[in-house]
C-alpha cells in the first residue's frame, strides 16, 4: 500500500507542477520585470488601456444575446422533446452536434464567403441592408449567430443533462390541473427545477464567447480574446497580466456556479 | 412532419381527448421549428456556403466561375499538404501524449481516499479544458517563451529549447488536452469494480496482469473514444497557435486564416474552402469512430 501512494502522490506531484507553474511564471513575468524590479504597472495599466473597455464590454454584450438566444431556441426544444416528441429528438440531437463537426475555422471560411455575396450579388436588393446590419462594428449581430451554433453542443447537453433529472411530464400536468396555461406551465414550474441546468449552460456559453478568438478575428472584429492578441505584440507585460485575470475570473464565475446550481458540475463534466 | 406519422386512429379516441392530444403533439414541432430555422440559416447556409466554394474557380479574365475539382487537389499539393500533415501529426502526438500522461493523473485522483482532492482536480479540469485560446499561449510565451521566466531563469534557450516550434506547441497543446482526457476517463474509471480487482488478485494475478488483461481492455473503447476526441480538439485548435507560432509551424488553421486574410495566389481564393472541406472531413471521420466507441463504454457504466 505505500508503495502505490508513493506511487500516486509523484504522479500528483508531477501534474501540480505542470498545471502550476506556467501561472506562476506568468504572474512573476508581469510584475518582475527586467531592467525596473518588482512593479504593478502591467496591471493598473489595464483598465486604461487602449480599447480594454469597449472590448470587454463588447463581449459581454455578445455574451448576453448570445446567451439569451441560444435559452430561447433551446428550453422550448428540449422540454418539448420530453413532453411528448421523442420522435424529434434524433433530429435535434444531429442538429446540436453538427457544429463539432465543423471546426470554428472552416465555419468561419463559410461565413466568410456568403458575407461577400452581399456586395457581390445582393446589392440592389432590400436583403443587402440586412447583410450591412448583422455586419455592424458597433453590435456585430453576424458574431452572435455564429455563437450561438457554436454553443448550441454544449447548451443542449447541459439541458438534457438537467432535464433527465426531472420529471417534466408530472411537473406540467401538476401545474397544468392546477389551472396553470401552458407558458405558465413551464416558467414557474419547469424552469425553476432547471435552474442548475440552465446555470451551467450560460456559463459555458459565456466561457465560449469570451474567449472566442477564431472567428471574431477572421471577420475583422474586435472583441476581448482578439483585444489581447493586438496588445500582444506590443505590450508583452500587460497582455499576458490580462490572461492572468481572464483566467482567474474564468476560475471565479465557475466556483460562483458550483455553489450556486447544485448539480452543475457532473453535468460540465460530462462536456467532453 | 412527423405528427402525421404519429397521430391515432380518430375513430378509437373520444373527440376531445384526441384534440388534446393532438394539440400536446402539434406543439412538440412548434416548439423545434426556431431552432431548426435557425441552424437552417446560420449553419447550413454557410457550410453549403463553403461546399460549393470548394468546388467553384472563378474565372479572372471573364469573371465566370465553373465547378471543377481543382480547389481539391490544390489543397493536396505543396504548402497545403505540408500544413495538413503538421496538423495531424501534432494533433496525434499531442492526443498520444495526453491520453497517456491524463490516464495516470485519473487513475490517482479516483482511487484516492481524500473526496475534496478528487473534486478540486475534476473542477479545475473543466476549467482548463476551456482554457485554450489566446491567454494560453502568452501564459506558455511569459513562461517558456524566449524571455520567459523558466529560459531565464534556467538558460533554457542555450540548451536547445524554443517554445515557437512543433514540440513547443505540443507541451502548450498538453495543458487543455490532459484536463480533457481527466474528463473523458474518470467515468470510466469509476465504472472499474474493486471487485474485479480483487478477483484477479485471489486468483494470483499481479498489478501489472490486472491492467493487462482487465482493466485497459475495460478502458479501451473509453480511452480510444477520449483520444479521437483529443485529436479532434487539437485539430480545430487554431487560436493558441496563432497567438503563439504565428507561421513558424506550418499548421492548416494558420493555411486557411491566411487564406481568409486574402494572402494567397491569385485564382486559389477557395482552395481555404477546400481546406476547410478537409478539415470537415477529418473531423467528421472524428465523430464517426468516436460516438460509437462512447456508446460502447457506457454500456460498462450502466
Amino acid at each position: 500500500m505505500a508503495r502505490l501512494n508513493l506511487w500516486r502522490w509523484v504522479v500528483l506531484a508531477l501534474a501540480a507542477l505542470y498545471f502550476l507553474v506556467p501561472m506562476a511564471a506568468s504572474v512573476i513575468f508581469t510584475v518582475d520585470v527586467p531592467g525596473q524590479g518588482v512593479t504593478f504597472d502591467a496591471y493598473s495599466q489595464i483598465v486604461s488601456a487602449d480599447g480594454f473597455v469597449s472590448s470587454l464590454l463588447l463581449s459581454l454584450e455578445l455574451a448576453a444575446a448570445t446567451i439569451v438566444v441560444v435559452l430561447l431556441l433551446m428550453v422550448p426544444a428540449t422540454v418539448a422533446l420530453r413532453l411528448g416528441s421523442p420522435r424529434l429528438r434524433p433530429i435535434v440531437e444531429v442538429v446540436c452536434s453538427l457544429p463539432l463537426v465543423v471546426p470554428p475555422i472552416a465555419f468561419v471560411a463559410g461565413i466568410a464567403t456568403v458575407l461577400k455575396w452581399g456586395p457581390e450579388h445582393l446589392s440592389r436588393t432590400p436583403l443587402f441592408q440586412t447583410f450591412v446590419a448583422i455586419q455592424d462594428p458597433g453590435f456585430p449581430v453576424v458574431l452572435v449567430l455564429a455563437y450561438v451554433v457554436m454553443a448550441l453542443p454544449f447548451v443542449y447537453r447541459a439541458l438534457d443533462a438537467g432535464l433527465r433529472a426531472v420529471d417534466v411530464r408530472t411537473l406540467v400536468e401538476a401545474a397544468r390541473s392546477c389551472g396553470a396555461s401552458r407558458p405558465q406551465a413551464l416558467v414557474r414550474a419547469v424552469l425553476p427545477n432547471l435552474r442548475g441546468a440552465l446555470l451551467n449552460a450560460s456559463f459555458l456559453t459565456l466561457a465560449l464567447v469570451l474567449g472566442e478568438f477564431t472567428v471574431a478575428r477572421l471577420l475583422g472584429y474586435q472583441p476581448f480574446a482578439v483585444w489581447i492578441y493586438n496588445v500582444g505584440g506590443s505590450q508583452a507585460q500587460m497582455s499576458v497580466a490580462v490572461s492572468v485575470l481572464s483566467l482567474f475570473l474564468t476560475w471565479a464565475l465557475l466556483l460562483a456556479l458550483a455553489v450556486f446550481g447544485g448539480r452543475s458540475r457532473t453535468a460540465s463534466a460530462s462536456r467532453g | 412532419m412527423t405528427t402525421a406519422l404519429t397521430e391515432a386512429p380518430a375513430d378509437v379516441v373520444p373527440a376531445a381527448a384526441h384534440r388534446q392530444r393532438r394539440r400536446r403533439r402539434a406543439t412538440g414541432p412548434l416548439a423545434v421549428l426556431p431552432l431548426l430555422v435557425f441552424v437552417a440559416i446560420s449553419f447550413g447556409v454557410p457550410a453549403l456556403a463553403m461546399l460549393n466554394g470548394a468546388f467553384t474557380v472563378k474565372d479572372q479574365t471573364t469573371g465566370a466561375s465553373s465547378y471543377t475539382t481543382a480547389n481539391l487537389t490544390g489543397s493536396f499539393q505543396g504548402a497545403y499538404l505540408t500544413a495538413l500533415i503538421g496538423s495531424v501529426k501534432l494533433s496525434a502526438v499531442a492526443a498520444g501524449l495526453a491520453t497517456v500522461l491524463g490516464l495516470p493523473l485519473a487513475q490517482a485522483v479516483v482511487t484516492s481516499r481524500f473526496r475534496a482532492l478528487r473534486e478540486a482536480v475534476l473542477t479545475a479540469s473543466g476549467v482548463l479544458a476551456n482554457f485554450g485560446g489566446v491567454p494560453l499561449a502568452f501564459a506558455f510565451v511569459a513562461t517558456l517563451g524566449n524571455s520567459g521566466v523558466l529560459t531565464r531563469h534556467l538558460s533554457l534557450t542555450e540548451k536547445g529549447w524554443n517554445l515557437y516550434s512543433f514540440w513547443g506547441l505540443v507541451v502548450v497543446y498538453l495543458y487543455f488536452l490532459i484536463p480533457l482526457m481527466v474528463l473523458t476517463i474518470t467515468p470510466a474509471l469509476d465504472g472499474l469494480r474493486s471487485q474485479w480487482r480483487e478477483a484477479a488478485q485471489n486468483n494470483g494475478a499481479t498489478s501489472v496482469q490486472y491492467w493487462r488483461h482487465v482493466a485497459l481492455p475495460v478502458l479501451a473503447p473509453s480511452l480510444l473514444g477520449g483520444l479521437v476526441l483529443l485529436f479532434g480538439s487539437a485539430f480545430a485548435a487554431y487560436a493558441t497557435a496563432a497567438a503563439m507560432v504565428g507561421s513558424a509551424v506550418p499548421l492548416v488553421t494558420l493555411q486557411i486564416a491566411d487564406a481568409i486574410s486574402g494572402n494567397v495566389l491569385v485564382g486559389q481564393e477557395n482552395v481555404a474552402l477546400a481546406l476547410s472541406l478537409d478539415m470537415v472531413l477529418i473531423a467528421g471521420l472524428v465523430m464517426a469512430v468516436y460516438l460509437p466507441l462512447q456508446r460502447r463504454s457506457a454500456r460498462w457504466l450502466a
